[in-house]
């Protein structure tokens, strides 16, 4: 049993489909590692074995189905029966409590489930839990969640990255094969650099934002999170698709990211930016980057220079664009229909400002506050409508760039995992953990990490790759074909 | 200084959060501290670019009229921290 821990999704469901392991036994085996392990690192806010176990039996009776025959055309639908997997808590799961890490949801049991959650589940996956994250997913070290930190389990004084710091150190202690995470400006693929597995942010609009909790409505796409490129691919396949509930999902013919998995990499062209190999990222960092840079150049493929000359704008960009969109989503939590609602108050104006004063964090409150101010009367063509065309010359320096590359590559982080307090009493220093992410989201870009070696204290580090606009496939291969010829992805922390 | 205590309660009541009179110098801080980072934005030249809303160009899909969600208000209204008889209570608005 032992093995199946750092087994892929492939060798799972392999090993399901042939009877070798039951769903049952595959989700208890995850639930009693979540027992014995959320502890020590606090990745988890809900685990219910009860429901688990009764989607993991209804998995078994497919699985069953499946075996006594099926028609050769449905093997594909079967790739994810039976795989646990657990949900970053910004996706509602109908009956399950879903707190997006806000004290403001504490108590909000989801009535609905979001399109993701609704996709894997009739993929035939089991829900091992909700993941721990920072408050409303703002955040690049989880230190804001209502519900405690997470620890990154390299080494639990050091913070696993964020927002989707739950998924990232759940999947790192193999307490779950794979999760769901979202990613609005790198909270996908930060805390999987940081916590050594591999993530994938897609283009925006390939995944449905129906029943995930909004931030940055423009920026906010959900991904998935595990340990190689070859179960990302298999999990997007579930996870992408048209949905009319969502306004800006976009309607495209289902594609099969698994398709050019196997492609060789001779003659790819990679572009280095070199903004993002200047100053500001950390030497062992570097020095992980080039190595991967050098063993992409074995694999065949060339390197060349490129520029995006405005990228050193993305950070301040970001932090108009994201707390102007996320002080008007966030206007919905009033304590009226759902949510928190203060004990004491005088009036209704009353009820909204302490509900909210005491519903949400000091983050959340900072942003709802600077997103109120850029969008005020006055202040909306300075900062609101100057981010809005900065960000159209961000996304417009990526399109120079593919002129003469296919992907792009740097780092994910400046750093390694840095510890618990490093950055939590300076916001600005906390929102350039994700210089090197942010632009892509602005862009509309898909973006992946995957671990690519160590640095300082045996940390890992991430490796950048960007696509352009539905270049999910073709980043997926060029991240197998080096996952085929390295093994950082099945390095595991020691103690689990 | 950008923001003044002044601005800062404006932009909290505006934002329906309430702050004391201590956490209004602490977010001011915070708060310039944001804007003085975001400041260099000003400097770039923006003349004749298009702002760019959104991630992808889309055109609004429009849908038929047709009725299509069914009835869950009892499941909604269970989340509610005060409901009764299909209403959600707040505080009187009118006397």
């Amino acid at each position: 049993m032992s093995d199946l821990i750092n087994s892929s999704l492939r060798q799972l469901s392999a090993a399901l489909a042939t009877g070798k392991v039951s769903a049952v036994e595959l989700a208890t085996l995850f639930l009693d590692r979540i027992d014995k392990f959320n502890p020590s690192f606090n990745a988890f806010i809900t685990t219910d074995r009860e429901k688990t176990l009764a989607q993991a039996r209804a998995a078994d009776n497919r699985l069953k189905v499946m075996r006594d025959g099926i028609p050769a055309n449905a093997a594909g639908a079967m790739a994810l029966t039976g795989i646990p997997l657990a949900h970053k808590d910004i996706f509602c799961a109908r009956g399950w409590l879903t707190t997006c890490g806000s004290k403001i949801l504490e108590n909000f049991v989801a009535p609905y489930d979001a399109h993701v959650v609704e996709k894997l589940a009739a993929a035939g996956t089991v829900t091992l839990g909700k993941l721990n994250m920072d408050e409303f997913a703002m955040g690049s070290s989880n230190e804001s969640s209502y519900f405690g930190p997470v620890r990154n389990p390299w080494d639990v004084s050091r913070v696993p990255g964020g927002s989707s710091g739950g998924a990232a150190a759940a999947v790192a202690a193999r307490l779950t094969p794979a999760a769901t995470g979202t990613d609005t400006g790198g909270s996908i693929r930060q805390p999987a650099a940081l916590c050594g597995l591999s993530g994938l942010k897609p283009t925006y609009g390939v995944v449905s934002r129906y029943g995930m909790i909004a931030f940055a409505s423009s920026l906010d796409q959900g991904g998935p999170m595990a340990k190689s490129a070859e179960d990302c691919a298999l999990l997007l396949n579930a996870m992408a698709g048209f949905d009319a509930r969502d306004s800006t999902s976009l309607e495209r013919p289902p594609e099969d990211y698994l398709r050019d998995l196997e492609k060789p990499l001779a003659g790819l062209k990679i572009g280095l930016p070199r903004e993002f190999f200047g100053e500001g990222m950390d030497a062992d960092v570097r020095a992980a980057v080039d190595t991967a840079l050098a063993e992409y150049r074995r694999l065949g493929a060339v390197t060349v220079d490129v520029h995006l000359p405005n990228s050193g704008l993305s950070v301040p960009a970001y932090y108009v664009i994201a707390p102007a969109e996320a002080s008007s989503n966030l206007s919905r939590f009033d304590g009226v229909r759902y949510g928190y609602r203060a004990q004491e108050y005088a009036d209704l104006e009353q009820m909204y400002s302490r509900s909210r004063a005491q519903g949400f964090g000091a983050e959340v409150k900072r942003r709802i506050l600077i997103g109120t101010y850029v969008l005020s009367h006055g202040y909306y063509d300075a900062y609101y409508l100057k981010a809005q065309k900065i960000r159209r010359l961000i996304a417009a320096d990526f399109q120079q760039a593919f002129k003469i590359c296919d992907v792009i590559m740097g780092p994910t982080s400046p750093s390694v995992a840095f510890a618990f307090g490093a950055k939590s009493a300076d916001p600005v220093q906390m929102y350039l953990s994700d210089i090197y992410t942010i632009s892509t989201n602005l862009a509309g870009l898909p973006g992946m990490s995957l671990p690519c070696g160590f640095g300082r204290d045996n940390m890992p580090v991430g490796l950048q790759i960007i696509g352009n606009w539905f270049g999910e496939a073709q980043m997926l291969n060029v991240a197998h074909q080096y996952q085929l010829n390295t093994d950082w992805h099945l390095r595991m922390p020691q103690g689990i | 200084m950008l923001l003044n205590l002044q601005d800062v309660a404006r932009i909290a009541l505006l934002s329906r959060i309430e702050l004391s009179s201590a956490e209004c110098e602490t977010t001011r801080d915070q708060l310039n501290g944001i804007l003085g980072f975001i400041e260099r934005l000003q400097a770039v030249d923006t003349t004749g670019i298009e702002p760019m809303s959104h991630a992808v160009d889309l055109v609004q899909r429009l849908r038929p009229d047709r009725v299509t969600e069914t009835d869950h208000r009892a499941d909604f209204q269970a989340l509610a921290p005060e409901a009764e008889a299909g209403l959600y209570l707040v505080p009187r608005v009118v006397e």
